[in-house]
């Protein structure tokens, strides 16, 4: 028995526009009804800028500015995706900003005390393994103990700050900051196989792991349903608070990894808990300007990417062509706006 | 024939012309042409799909036709939203109602437009108005009563008297009974007549045929987004209408029973069960059974099912399945063979902004990975399987939102195939689906049934609980109050027992 409408017309090819008023126009309308505006929209404005600050700064397609980008981006590129997998599950993490920083403390001061390729060692290990334990908290915290997110991860991020001062006194010699500037950990950012930093290869590895764990996994579609209608998917027999545990334990993780990472690039550690506020707010905007919806159950890694690397690409643009950095934020804010208004304009688009 | 019209109510003729609409390239209105008479009810009817959601909100101005004209009142209007359908005179009453449940009735009427004395709102010309609006509509509604514990029934009144209290006179209906027990549907039903008798215009979409013949003027049938024909209620029966939507005449629409074997086993016993909304209930189903939940909206079914299935902690009481104790917890439950096909598909059942393979497969992914890694092969496959049995046509990566109500109900009824279970509880699994379709779903349950595995069915409609069940228990606060087998199951005994005060049914179980 035939349900559906029985023709199974394969969507034509845009046709080559008519020349003569009516038809030409009928044609566009069925053009622009039939993309699917959702999943192209950070990619056009993405391209756009990427041909536009090639064309208008020489400097800009080099070699080694866009290893520099790439190198410098590295740590939130991996903050960043993880935390998509937060938001699609249908939670957020305000707290991954200061738990990179956290961990950078932790991992420095590891490095600072023990010394040598042990203390290396056991940063880096230790450094990661903060930055789980932290996720696992903000998770168990915001499902088990019915705190909504957003309350429970900004309050953990206060915790957090105030625990890294408290652990930074014990790495810290005399007044400055916490410097671990020794080859034994240092290798980690300095490092270029095939000419390529090593923080960009392990950012793109994680990168790689989260995409196809959520494009291709039995725990991606969990992830999907939980953020799209958690009621419908507990039903199905999904354990929904585990998948979104599992969630915040990955970006903790994420988190850590990154907070090492810049550590052994910088490779000191500021005091400054703006740094970590900015962090947070980078992440989310990147995710955002992605498309990844901030209701959950819609999203993808690879979109957080182009949105990260898109604010990149504007800083970056606006330092080659000397524009006054004052007008980074503000071309921030107007960039997100547009990026949420188009994305609730999509889906309200009439049919 | 149409009703005469009452003087001071706006006439409004609706007319389409030529009209075609367009999905994604698949088309799903083709050249339709269709008059709605004022102060006439005219029924919408076809199968699931068929296009009349569609037809209803290009008039309501929530999708534009893609050809044609929308003509009303001799005029060609464009709408480009329902707000500009409504100012025109034009007004749906949304299946998912849209009412303030913490406001009262007269707040919830006249939300947005509510009379003003200096910017305060003037309470006693809101209540002045709003009676009005009601004694012209003849409905008996309190205005100071909170909307949020009316009765469905009464709530959709107060969707009226809004839409009303906006001028409205074509008022369209999409399903309005579907989720009704059969008193409350009565009693919209008069809604209905009182609006027509008024000199409104209602366009009612039902799968309830009887209900369409009851009430309509004139019913226009819809088939694959084809107008097939339009003809006055009183030309038409239910098998010509059937005959009409499907292309092809349907027997019965029950399949016959399957036999239960004397001496099958239990599969399912549930023994004092307490939990919320359920106040002590003992219940067994046998392998191969068919068991009716039967009793009013409210009456505490679907709590027994949800703490059957482990969905809602259970305060006490045992649930055995296989004579094995079963906890309350669903990846458990469904591990022991437990299923529940959950009664509201958009709340409960589907992750409406995923694609239709990843819903259909959700409740066993185990069957379609190895290791957390879906093979995508397989879950094609295992999706395009599932989707075949329960007859829904298409591309299954379309979000399942793309698709009409009842190919929504059959997606989430195909994930109860998805491997061999030992009970399956159904809540209302027809809600939504057309006689056709309504065919197939009980024959997949009959098909359960004969494959050894116990079914409880809960449904409003008391036919389907007849037609389908080997055995019914009535169900009123939370209890069993009675159960009725053979030659007891009947009509009469079913609502005696679901209204009856405790007297009448106090010794039954
Ligand atoms: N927003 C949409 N996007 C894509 N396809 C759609 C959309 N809405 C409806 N369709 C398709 O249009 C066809 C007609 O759907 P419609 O909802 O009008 O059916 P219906 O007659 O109301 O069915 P039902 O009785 O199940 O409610 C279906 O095949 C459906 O899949
Ligand atoms: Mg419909």
């Amino acid at each position: 028995m035939s349900i559906e409408t029985p023709e199974k017309t394969a969507p034509a090819p845009p046709r080559a526009p008519r020349s003569g008023g009516a038809g030409e126009q009928d044609a566009l309308r069925a053009f622009l009804r039939r993309v699917p505006w959702r999943s192209v929209a950070i990619v056009v404005p993405f391209l756009a800028v990427f041909v536009a600050l090639s064309i208008g700064s020489p400097a800009f397609l080099s070699a080694q500015n866009i290893g520099n980008v790439l190198d410098r981006q590295s740590g939130i590129l991996i903050i960043a995706a993880a935390a998509t997998l937060v938001l699609i599950a249908g939670g957020i993490d305000l707290s991954v900003g200061a738990t990179y920083m956290f961990t950078a403390v932790v991992c420095g001061t590891i490095i600072v005390r023990v010394g040598g390729e042990t203390g290396a060692a056991l940063g880096i290990i230790v450094g990661i393994l903060a930055g789980l334990v932290i996720g696992l908290i903000n998770g168990i915290i915001s499902t088990y103990l019915k705190i909504n997110p957003l309350i429970a991860t900004l309050a953990m991020s206060f915790i957090i700050l105030g625990a890294t001062k408290l652990v930074s006194q014990f790495g810290k010699e005399g007044v400055g900051q916490i410097r671990v500037d020794v080859p034994e950990f240092r290798w980690l950012a300095l490092l270029k196989p095939l000419g390529v930093s090593l923080p960009t290869w392990i950012a793109f590895i994680v990168l790689i792991v989260l995409g196809v764990v959520l494009w291709r996994t039995t725990f991606g579609r969990y992830v999907y349903a939980a953020g799209g209608n958690a009621e419908a998917a507990r039903l199905a027999g999904i354990r929904v608070n585990v998948v979104r545990i599992a969630t915040f334990a990955i970006a903790g993780t994420a988190a850590g990894l990154a907070g090492v990472i810049d550590l052994a690039r910088t490779p000191s550690v500021p005091e400054n808990d703006a740094i970590a506020t900015t962090l947070t707010f980078t992440v989310l905007a990147g995710i955002v300007v992605g498309g990844t919806s901030i209701l959950g159950g819609a999203g993808a890694v690879w979109r957080t990417v182009l949105g990260i690397l898109f604010i990149a690409m504007l800083y970056n643009g606006f330092t080659l062509l000397r524009i006054d950095p004052l007008f980074q934020g503000i071309a921030l804010g107007v960039i997100i706006l547009v990026a949420v208004g188009f994305d609730a304009w999509s889906r309200t688009r009439r049919r | 024939m149409p009703h005469t019209a009452i003087a001071d109510t706006p006439q409004l003729r609706v007319e389409l012309r030529g009209v075609g609409k367009s999905f994604g390239g698949t088309p799903v209105l083709r050249d339709i042409d269709l008059v709605l008479e004022p102060g006439s009810v005219h029924a919408l009817v076809g199968e699931n799909g068929a296009g009349k959601s569609t037809l209803s909100k290009i008039i309501s101005g929530l999708y534009t036709a893609d050809r044609g004209q929308l003509v009303v009142d001799g005029e060609r209007e464009h709408f480009t939203s329902p707000r500009e359908a409504l100012d025109r005179g034009i007004a749906t009453i949304a299946q998912e109602l849209a009412l303030v449940p913490e406001l009262t009735v007269a707040e919830n009427v006249f939300l947005g437009r509510e009379p003003r004395t200096a910017g305060w709102i003037d309470r006693k010309k809101l209540k002045r108005e709003f009676l009005e609006v009601a004694a012209r509509s003849g409905f008996d509604l309190d205005p100071d009563q909170v909307v949020g514990g009316m009765r469905t029934a009464d709530q959709q009144k107060v969707e009226i008297l809004r839409a009303l209290a906006r001028g409205a006179s074509l008022i369209i209906m999409d399903e309005p009974t579907a989720a009704l027990a059969r008193h409350d549907a009565e009693l919209l039903h008069d809604v209905v007549r009182q609006l027509a008798a008024s000199g409104r215009t209602v366009l009612l979409i039902s799968h309830f045929l009887g209900e369409v013949l009851a009430l309509a003027d004139t019913v226009t049938i819809l088939r694959d987004g084809r107008h097939i024909r339009t003809a006055p209620a009183a030309d038409e029966t239910e098998a010509t209408l059937i005959e009409g939507m499907l292309g092809r005449t349907l027997s019965s629409i029950f399949p016959d029973k399957p036999v239960v074997a004397d001496d099958a086993p239990e599969v399912l016993r549930v023994s004092d069960l307490v939990a919320p909304g359920v106040n002590g209930v003992s219940l067994s189903v046998k392998a191969g059974e068919i068991v009716g939940l039967a009793g009013l909206v409210g009456a505490g079914r679907s709590e027994i099912a949800h703490a059957i299935y482990g969905s809602v902690p259970r305060a006490s009481g045992i649930v055995a399945i296989d004579g094995a104790n079963c906890p309350a917890d669903i990846p458990r439950t469904l591990k022991k063979g437990i299923f529940l096909i959950s009664e509201s598909r958009k709340e409960q059942g589907l992750v409406l902004g995923r694609p239709i393979r990843d819903n259909v497969t959700l409740s066993n992914m185990g069957q379609i990975a190895s290791g957390g890694w879906v093979r995508t092969g397989d879950e094609r496959r295992a999706s395009r399987g599932l989707l075949d049995r329960v007859t829904v046509a298409g591309d299954d990566r379309r979000d399942v939102s793309a698709l009409s109500g009842g190919n929504q109900q059959k997606v989430l009824f195909g994930r109860a195939l998805q491997k061999v279970r030992k009970l399956l509880i159904a809540d209302e699994p027809t809600r939504g689906v057309d006689v056709g379709s309504r065919r197939a779903i009980y024959d997949l349950i009959v098909q359960q049934a004969e494959q050894g595995i116990g079914v409880l069915v809960i449904s409003s409609d008391v036919e389907e609980v007849l037609g389908l069940a080997h055995r019914v228990l009535v169900v009123r606060g939370g209890r069993i109050v009675a159960e009725l087998e053979g030659d007891a199951m009947t009509e009469e005994n079913i609502i005696t027992a679901a209204f009856a005060d405790p007297i009448t049914t106090g010794g039954a179980a």
